[in-house]
């Protein structure tokens, strides 16, 4: 099943650079997606546009079927809400709140679940990440590698299509980031979801089911695909 | 909505000393308004409830408004017209037809009205002359427009009818004249009659002017002092409702021509100081929350300019630009409703503290203290202002926070 579709996309800065040029790529259910390339390539931009943060100048993006230009701010907002996930270098918790609440956030906000599911919901997520003792803590009491899994945890709290990742394993040592990208393994293996990660780790990204490089914002290889 | 609030609690107590202070910067400005806002509605209401008191709600006067025009002026109402030596013409002043305008008025419901002359005269006893104002009523009708009844220190106002020339005077002209109630005193009108008045009552309102220069006698003695038989120079009246002086004012005046005065009217002087109080207090109020709402506006900002990452990820998970501006905007009206909670409580204080304050001075209306009115409009009106001055604070900051593109903070943070 085709989650997300990517067709000649490119993206300007209304200053001349061009960060990506004419990207096309589909990715389906089951795929653990790894965007390498040498800082400066494009991987984070192209990452956005495929996680409705960004707009692309020129070329579509389909999530799941839809055709998501010329949608408007908040519908993007609601694709990302509901659809999507994201985790990024930085775990970005707010730090008033306990890795919970974290979790609870995008569920809340969602506002499908009770407050009693939604709670359930979270410590289930944490406890698969291993952080069931963690719950009523706040970011700061946490190690850098039990923050990034509370971010990862919060990034699959509405049960997302997508799990989009910029480099999560950047301010991570060697031990937690080959944890994390265990955890991607094991969410793209069900089928159901696709996760997609920016590393410039060679080493890490060979963990991933499909690698795409890009160099000057140009997709120069795409190995492994369809292989989920 | 219930999550954004949790949030923006979260980012206001992580800010917690700044926060007190704007908090405390609208209390004090809302403590502030509503202090000096009951200081000067208790001023002012005590001041209008005196002169309703005291002074008719409507006084007819025997005179026009404006001078009646001179017949060759109605003749050629467009041209130009020098008039020369013409002479006034002497005629007796009074109203006409005083007794069938009375029983118009008195026809009116919630009208009471009673026929007045008043005129000056020289009162004498023994070596001293004093002069007064009397005048001359109709007990049974100037009662019910008038608290005469209610001021007689001495004496009955009904003793005015029993006994031949009788005079009821304020106490400090008694004083001066050295009178005591039974004595008579010698009065003397301008237009020379003299007559023989015996002090059959003393009366005090605490209105200096009224009591030292002030007698009363019967409507039909003081024609005769005054050489005024059958003339009423005032028709005063008193109203149930006094909102409705200044309208039925006008509409006497339409009908009868006669110059009408409400107590607004008579009082506008006054009536404008209030005004200017009201607008002086305003700005000053007005000028503190302004502060305050720059301290709200700082804090703000501030949460703004740290939480730049929050919003970032906040928008990422699939917050929309409304839902960021109302999390601030939250923050702002948070920090508002607690300036103006607080500001009520210390505002309170500040009014039952002004009430314990006395002047030590005996002023002629037996007050030594301020007073103040406690109302909840104030607080309302001070609240009101407070918690909007907060919410437009926010606002610039909340509509900053919104337009964040996550993309770039992101990156930046990388």
């Amino acid at each position: 099943m085709t989650l997300l579709d990517a067709e000649d996309v490119t993206r300007k800065l209304p200053e001349g650079p061009v960060l990506v040029q004419g990207a096309t790529l589909s990715v389906s259910g089951g795929e653990f997606v790894a965007i390498t390339g040498p800082s400066g390539s494009g991987k984070s931009s192209l990452l956005y546009l495929l996680g409705l943060l960004d707009r692309p100048s020129v070329g579509r993006v389909r999530l799941e079927g839809r055709d998501t230009t010329g949608l408007s701010g908040d519908a993007l907002a609601a694709l990302r809400l509901a659809r999507l996930g994201f985790v990024f270098q930085f775990h970005f918790l707010l730090p008033e709140f306990s890795a919970l609440d974290n979790v609870l956030i995008p569920i809340r906000r969602r506002g499908v679940l009770d407050e009693r599911t939604a709670r359930a919901r979270g410590m289930e997520l944490l406890g698969m990440l291993g952080l069931a003792d963690a719950a009523a803590k706040l970011p700061e009491q946490l190690s850098g590698g039990m923050r990034q899994r509370v971010a990862i945890a919060r990034a699959l709290a509405n049960d997302p299509a997508l799990l989009l990742a910029d480099e999560p394993t950047g301010n991570l040592d060697t031990k937690n980031a080959a944890a994390v990208f265990d955890i991607f393994a094991e969410l793209a293996r069900s089928g159901e979801r696709a996760v997609i990660t920016v590393t410039h780790d060679a080493e890490l990204a060979g963990r991933a089911t499909r690698r795409i490089h890009l160099v000057d914002g140009r997709i120069v290889s795409d190995e492994g695909q369809g292989a989920g | 909505m219930k999550l954004l609030l949790a949030l923006a609690r979260g980012m206001l107590a992580r800010r917690r000393r700044q926060t007190l202070v704007s908090v405390s910067g609208v209390a004090l400005g809302v403590a502030f308004f509503i202090a000096i806002a009951s200081l000067m509605r208790g001023f002012q209401t005590y001041f209008v409830s005196q002169i309703i008191d005291v002074q008719p709600h409507i006084t007819i006067k025997d005179e026009r408004r404006n001078p009646l025009p001179q017949a060759v002026e109605i003749a050629y109402p467009e041209a130009a017209i020098a008039l020369n030596g013409v002479k006034p013409v002497d005629r007796i002043r009074g109203i006409r037809a005083a007794g069938d305008k009375i029983a118009i008025l008195e026809a009116m419901p919630g009208v009471a009205a009673a026929p007045i002359l008043t005129g000056s005269a020289l009162l004498r006893y023994g070596s001293r002359d004093v002069s007064a104002t009397v005048t001359g009523i109709d007990p049974q009708r100037y009662v019910q427009v008038a608290n005469l009844g209610k001021d007689m220190t001495q004496g009955r106002i009904e003793d005015l009818r029993s006994t031949a020339n009788g005079l009821i005077i304020g106490v400090g002209l008694a004083q001066r004249l050295g009178v005591v109630l039974g004595d008579t005193v010698n009065a003397v009108s301008p237009r020379g009659v003299a007559l023989q008045m015996k002090i059959v009552g003393i009366f005090r309102t605490g209105i200096v002017g009224l009591d030292q220069g002030q007698g009363y006698s019967l409507l039909k003695v003081n024609q005769i002092l005054q050489d005024r038989s059958n003339v009423v120079n005032q028709i005063v009246l008193r109203l149930a409702d006094v909102t409705r002086a200044e309208t039925l004012a006008r509409e006497i005046e339409a009908r009868f021509g006669d110059r009408t005065e409400s107590w607004e009217e008579q009082n506008a002087n006054f009536l404008n100081i209030f005004v200017i109080q009201n607008a002086i207090m305003y700005s000053v109020t007005g000028a503190i929350l302004l502060v305050a709402a720059f301290g709200i506006y700082n804090i703000i900002s501030t949460v703004v300019f740290e939480k730049t990452r929050d919003i970032a990820i906040l928008k990422s998970l699939g917050f929309t630009e409304r839902d960021i501006q109302l999390l601030f905007l939250l923050q702002g009206l948070v920090a508002g409703v607690l300036g103006a909670v607080l500001g009520c409580v210390i505002g309170t204080f500040m009014i039952e503290g002004l009430a314990q304050v006395r002047f030590g001075v005996d002023a002629p209306s037996g007050n030594d203290r301020f007073i103040m009115a406690r109302e909840w409009q104030i607080y309302a009106v001070a609240s009101g202002f407070a918690i909007l001055a907060a919410g437009i604070a926010a606002v610039i900051p909340a509509r900053r926070a919104a337009r964040l593109d996550p993309v770039q903070v992101v990156r930046g943070a990388a």
